[in-house]
């Protein structure tokens, strides 16, 4: 009788066997624990040549000390890999392409090292599979992009190998799933291991290896926005949201994008929002990381409940005291799951409002600039109608009346349709005009020869263009004529906006598609900087009671 | 100052204002603008800008327009001195700055 592990259908099984097999012969390595000076010998050992290896690069947290290692490796035996990551944020996560340890990626973000990526790509170092959001790319690792090696992130480890993730938890059981129980190995990096963990995130046989780095891994700071720098236009806008759309529609649960224009929605709900009646009315149920911003609506009694993505540094101890708002363990730390909120983004809410550098006169918009190869992450998961809901609620309700009232056939069928607002300046800084005859992610797709225009939100998903100039309800457009002088209407000076045909913007206000702040009974002289419920790092802390702890460099105290 | 640029409007037309005080709005720091509105002789609008942002004049010309559209003040001579701000900026700033002379209530930085 054959046993399973040497049967034809479990090759990768035995694989798995063999690979675990070389790295327990390594001195350094004592059952589950290897000592950090055999590392690269351990990823030697591990990894073969072609392997498919996830290297942990969250949107904050990073597998920094593996990263490193794996740049280390020989290249005679560790070549031709293809890494699966989200996030490529760290200078090692090209460095293995240019040493000829890697050669191929697929991955979702790659902010900090855009430039870098794109020219790698020209020069032939590296092939990108596809760009994905953040879901898609976790959908493939358990379909066609499954890691065989994972190498992750901890906080803390116990001598049997079960992980304590922490606050920043984020993509770690995604990548563990797949590789653990596909015959993959994964070895985790830990800032410590100790006897009792607060509490088990990941369990010990889904682990295979785990290293205590010799420092803690790193973690970025992303969602932390200084109300100080908070501007007088940006206020007005958030007031035209609060008002213009939040009150509107009833919005219940809502995603923010990262940015100051969204800060300042989240200062205006206990000072602004409050004065409007809304409070428990609208914004009870977030996903979100703790942005220090929502602090004084929390304080204020306004939010219920915030899952998180990831976690922000120095929100620890607040978040640990306000169990009755965020997800948090019996040990009392936050507990966030990339995966999970981006679905519970996707589906369960009712709004998702973010900014973008670029809109074209479709609503397509985009963050690509030429010369870097960037993607999107999770915005055009949170900002796309999610087709597949089913469960009602007001906002959603109104929000697909409002764009199927009168059209014949199957595109009136009644459904619900998910708030997508586009929250932007008409200028950016440098006088850069956010409205654009053609996205330049045109001209970056014949550049680096990719299938289609990175395109980060797309128009038909757009409901509401906010600028300072207006609103614009493309919900209420009946064709492109309509829609495109609906974002002309609200696109202010620049040349985009210029073009508009002024008798036809004037007949889309007249019904109401679009709205100037005069017509929501906004005076802009009011929007003023003392709206904000805090408006320093300083206030924040104080609104939190002294539980809030900003990072250094936010701190100007 | 080196790198500045001088730029010139004159509008004609609209409602002379009951005499008022000069009034200041905003300060001259990045991403901002100072604006002096004072009465002045004649039936027109007079605004000379001095911007450290060169090559905007047409996106100035348009803001003012559209400034003088709206309010149709004659007899006032208005001063500019504009660090970047962006035209969302400069029109709030010239708002604030009829509100404060003409007595509407409305709040100035």
């Amino acid at each position: 009788m054959t046993t399973v592990a040497d049967s034809p259908w479990a090759r990768q099984r035995s694989n798995r066997a063999e690979r675990l097999a070389r790295a327990a012969a390594l001195a350094g390595v004592h059952a589950k624990t290897v000592d950090a000076d055999t590392i690269v010998a351990l990823l030697e050992a591990l990894i073969e040549p072609g392997d498919r290896v996830c290297l942990e690069g969250d949107n904050q947290k990073q597998a920094d000390f593996l990263a490193r290692a794996l740049t280390q490796v020989s290249p005679a035996r560790v070549h031709d890999l293809h890494m699966v990551q989200s996030v490529l944020s760290l200078p090692e996560h090209l460095d293995i392409f240019e040493l000829g340890i890697a050669n191929r990626l697929d991955f979702s973000f790659s902010g900090p090292q855009s430039l870098r990526l794109a020219q790698l790509l020209a020069e032939g170092k590296l092939q990108i599979g596809a760009i994905h959001t953040y879901l898609e790319l976790f959908g493939r690792y358990f379909i066609d992009l499954t890691p065989k090696v994972s190498l992750i992130a901890a906080q803390a480890a116990d001598a049997q190998g079960n992980l304590y993730t922490g606050p920043n938890t984020e993509d770690t059981p995604a990548i563990v799933e797949a590789t653990a129980f596909k015959s993959g190995v994964v070895v985790a990096q830990v800032d410590e291991i100790v006897d009792r963990l607060p509490r088990i995130d990941i369990p010990a046989d889904w682990i295979d290896f785990v290293v205590k780095a010799p420092e803690p891994a790193f973690i970025e700071p992303l969602f932390t926005r200084d109300p100080a720098q908070i501007s007088e236009i940006q206020v007005l806008m958030a007031m035209m949201a609060i008002k213009g759309i939040y009150a509107e529609y009833g919005v219940q649960s809502l995603n923010h994008g990262i940015g100051f224009d969204t800060a300042a929605i989240e200062l205006l709900l206990p000072t602004y929002g409050e004065r409007l009646g809304l409070k428990g009315k609208i914004c009870r149920h977030w996903a979100l990381n703790p942005h220090p911003a929502l602090i004084p609506a929390i304080e204020a009694g306004w939010v219920e409940s915030v899952h998180s993505f990831g976690s922000e540094l120095g929100m620890e101890d607040y978040v640990r005291a306000r169990p009755d708002v965020f997800f948090t363990g019996p040990d009392g730390s936050l507990r966030s799951n990339r995966a999970f909120c981006q679905a519970a983004g996707h589906y369960a809410c009712d709004l998702f409002i973010g900014s973008t550098l670029q809109m074209d006169m479709a609503g397509n918009s985009s963050t690509a600039t030429l010369g870097r190869i960037a993607g999107f992450g999770g915005a055009p998961n949170m900002g796309a109608d999610a087709r597949g809901r089913r469960h009602a609620s007001a906002a959603w309700l109104k929000a697909g009346r409002e764009a199927r009232d009168g059209l014949p056939g199957v595109r009136g069928t009644p459904r619900g349709q998910k708030l997508v607002v586009q929250m932007v300046e008409t200028f950016r800084e440098h006088m850069q005009p956010a409205f654009v005859e053609t996205l330049d992610a045109w001209q970056l797709a014949e550049q680096a020869k990719m299938p289609l225009p990175p395109i980060m939100i797309y128009g038909d998903d757009v409901t509401h263009v906010l600028t300072e100039e207006g609103i614009a309800n493309l919900l209420l457009c009946r064709d492109d004529e309509e829609r495109e002088q609906a974002i002309r209407g609200v696109a202010g000076f620049t040349p985009a906006g210029q073009k508009r045909d002024r008798a036809m913007v004037e007949k889309l206000r007249a019904r109401g598609v679009i709205r100037r702040p005069a017509e929501l009974g906004i005076d802009p002289r009011d929007a003023t900087r003392n709206l904000l419920a805090a408006r320093s790092m300083r206030d924040l802390v104080r609104a939190s009671g002294g539980l809030y702890q900003p990072p250094r460099r936010f701190r100007n105290w | 100052m080196a790198g500045m640029e001088t730029l010139h409007f004159a509008f004609d037309g609209g409602r002379a204002l009951p005499p008022f005080a000069p009034a200041l709005v905003g300060v001259v720091a990045s991403g901002n603008l100072e604006v002096l509105v004072e009465p002045a002789p004649g039936t027109g609008c007079r605004i000379d800008v001095d911007t450290s942002a060169r090559g905007f004049g047409a996106i100035w010309e348009a803001v003012l327009r559209d400034f003088h559209d709206r309010h149709g003040i004659a007899g006032i001579a208005v001063a500019i001195h504009d660090m970047g701000a962006t035209p969302a900026v400069v029109s709030l700033r010239l708002d604030q700055a009829i509100s404060a002379i003409s007595g509407v209530p409305g709040a100035t930085p």
